[in-house]
C-alpha cells in the first residue's frame, strides 16, 4: 500500500465521521479538490411527494451524488444525509443512487463509494423508496457483475437500516465505525412487532452489541472496523480497493456457505456476548468497552478477513 | 408550509468569484442554504420555504439586517427551514456568504 502512503492527506483528518455531514464527509474523504458534483441543490431536484404532506423538502433530496479521486484513481461516491429525515430513501434520492450505480455498471469498472446513513425507506413515499431500493440492488448487482467493486462506509449517527442494511448486505465490502449500526429492522420495530421481552430498544448496550460496528466486524458482515475519522475510513476505504476480489456465481456460493456456517456456529446463541465467547474471546463482556486500536488487535485475531465471499 | 421571498438592495456586490455555494441541513431547528451569484450587482433576493408559519416579521427582520452587514449583492438565497431560531438562520446565511467569497 505504499501509492496509499504517497498520497496527500486530505485536510481535517481529525474530523468526526460521526458528526460531519454528507458534504463534509465527501469533500475530506476524497483528494482534496477532487469532487464533482452530479445533480447538485442547484438543479432543485426535489422530493415530489413532500409537499403533500407540508413537509420541507431540502435541494439535494438527501444524497450528493458525484465523482471524484481517491488516492489519485477515480471514483464514484454517494453519501446520504442523515441528518434530513433520517437520511431516508425517496424517489429522487433513491433514483441518485440508482443512476450512479448503473454509470459504474456502463462506463466501465470504475469503483463506487457509498457512504451509508440511512434509517431506510422514506414512509412518505414508501411505494416509490421500496422500489428505488429494489432498484438500486440490481443495480449495485448489475455494476459488480461488469467489474465494478462498491464498498460502503457506514459510521454515521441514522446507522444504516431498512432498505440501507440490504443494500449494504449487496456491495463488495463494509467498512464500519463503532457507532455505525448495520441491520434492516431498527430497534424501535422489533419491540413494536415482538415486545419488549424479544428487544428492549431503550437497553442502549444491547442495541449497540447487537447492531453495533464491532459486532458486525466480529461477525464478518463488516471486513473492517476504523476508528470514528475521516482519515480512518480513506485508509480502509484504499485498501479494501486493493484487496476485494471479483464477483461471480463462485462468490456467492462461498457467501451462502458462510452465511449457512454462521447460523450452523451461532443460530443457537441468545446475546452477542455469547457469540464472541464461542468465537474464542476470553473477556468478550469487555468487548464494548474496547479502545478501538485494541479491539482490530482482537479482531484480527478472532476473525481473519476472507475476501473470496461476499 | 410558508414561502417568503424578500428582496432588498444591496449597497455593493458581494465580493468572490464563485457561483453557487449550500449550507446547512434541512432537520428540526435547521435549515440549508444555497446561494447562487444570478443577480445585478446591487439586488439581493432570500427566498424561504419554512415549516414555521406566521413569522414573517421576524424573517424581515432577519433578511434586512444581514443584508445590512454583508451588502451581499447580485446573490440570491434560497432557503428551506425546519423551523431554525432565527439567530440560527443568521449565522448560516452568514456562512452562506463567507462561502461565495471564496475562490471559484
Amino acid at each position: 500500500m505504499s501509492a496509499t502512503m504517497q498520497t496527500a492527506a486530505a485536510p481535517g483528518t481529525a474530523t468526526s465521521w460521526y458528526e460531519a455531514s454528507a458534504r463534509a464527509r465527501v469533500r475530506l474523504l476524497l483528494d482534496p479538490d477532487s469532487f464533482v458534483e452530479f445533480i447538485g441543490p442547484e438543479k432543485r431536484e426535489v422530493s415530489p411527494h413532500l409537499k403533500l404532506f407540508d413537509l420541507p423538502e431540502q435541494f439535494d433530496d438527501g444524497i450528493v451524488v458525484g465523482q471524484g479521486r481517491l488516492g489519485g484513481s477515480g471514483v464514484l461516491i454517494a453519501a446520504q444525509e442523515g441528518r434530513f429525515m433520517g437520511g431516508a430513501f425517496g424517489e429522487v434520492h433513491g433514483a441518485k443512487l440508482a443512476g450512479l450505480l448503473r454509470a459504474a455498471r456502463d462506463i466501465g469498472p470504475i469503483p463506487v463509494l457509498i457512504l451509508f446513513d440511512t434509517g431506510g425507506v422514506r414512509l412518505q413515499e414508501a411505494n416509490a423508496g421500496e422500489l428505488a431500493i429494489a432498484e438500486i440492488m440490481r443495480a449495485l448487482i448489475e455494476a459488480r457483475s461488469a467489474g465494478a467493486k462498491v464498498i460502503g462506509l457506514i459510521g454515521g449517527r441514522a446507522g444504516c437500516y431498512g432498505g440501507g442494511g440490504l443494500i449494504a448486505g449487496c456491495c463488495s465490502a463494509l467498512v464500519v465505525s463503532e457507532q455505525g449500526r448495520i441491520a434492516v429492522s431498527g430497534p424501535e420495530v422489533i419491540e413494536t412487532n415482538r415486545g419488549v421481552e424479544e428487544f428492549d430498544s431503550r437497553d442502549r448496550a444491547l442495541v449497540w452489541r447487537t447492531m453495533g460496528g464491532k459486532h458486525r466486524r466480529l461477525l464478518g458482515a463488516a471486513e473492517a472496523f476504523v476508528d470514528d475519522s475521516v482519515q480512518a475510513f480513506r485508509e480502509a476505504a484504499l485498501a479494501l480497493l486493493g484487496e476485494v476480489g471479483g464477483f461471480g456465481l463462485d462468490t456467492l456460493r462461498k457467501e451462502q456457505a458462510r452465511l449457512q456456517a454462521r447460523l450452523r456456529d451461532f443460530g443457537g446463541c441468545a446475546d452477542a456476548v455469547d457469540i464472541w465467547t464461542a468465537q474464542g474471546v476470553t473477556d468478550a463482556a469487555a468487548v464494548p468497552a474496547l479502545p478501538a486500536d485494541q479491539f482490530i488487535d482482537l479482531a484480527n485475531q478472532i476473525r481473519q478477513v476472507s475476501h473470496d465471499a461476499r | 408550509m410558508e414561502d417568503l421571498s424578500l428582496r432588498r438592495d444591496a449597497r455593493r456586490p458581494a465580493g468572490g468569484a464563485r457561483k453557487m455555494a449550500i449550507v446547512g441541513v434541512v432537520a428540526s431547528g435547521n435549515l440549508e442554504v444555497l446561494a447562487e451569484r444570478v443577480l445585478p450587482d446591487h439586488d439581493c433576493l432570500v427566498e424561504i420555504r419554512t415549516t414555521a408559519t406566521g413569522f414573517g416579521d421576524v424573517w424581515n427582520a432577519v433578511v434586512t439586517d444581514f443584508v445590512e452587514r454583508y451588502s451581499p449583492g447580485g446573490l440570491r438565497f434560497s432557503i428551506n427551514d425546519g423551523g431554525a431560531r432565527p439567530d440560527t438562520v443568521s449565522l448560516r446565511l452568514a456562512q452562506a456568504v463567507r462561502l461565495m467569497e471564496g475562490a471559484q
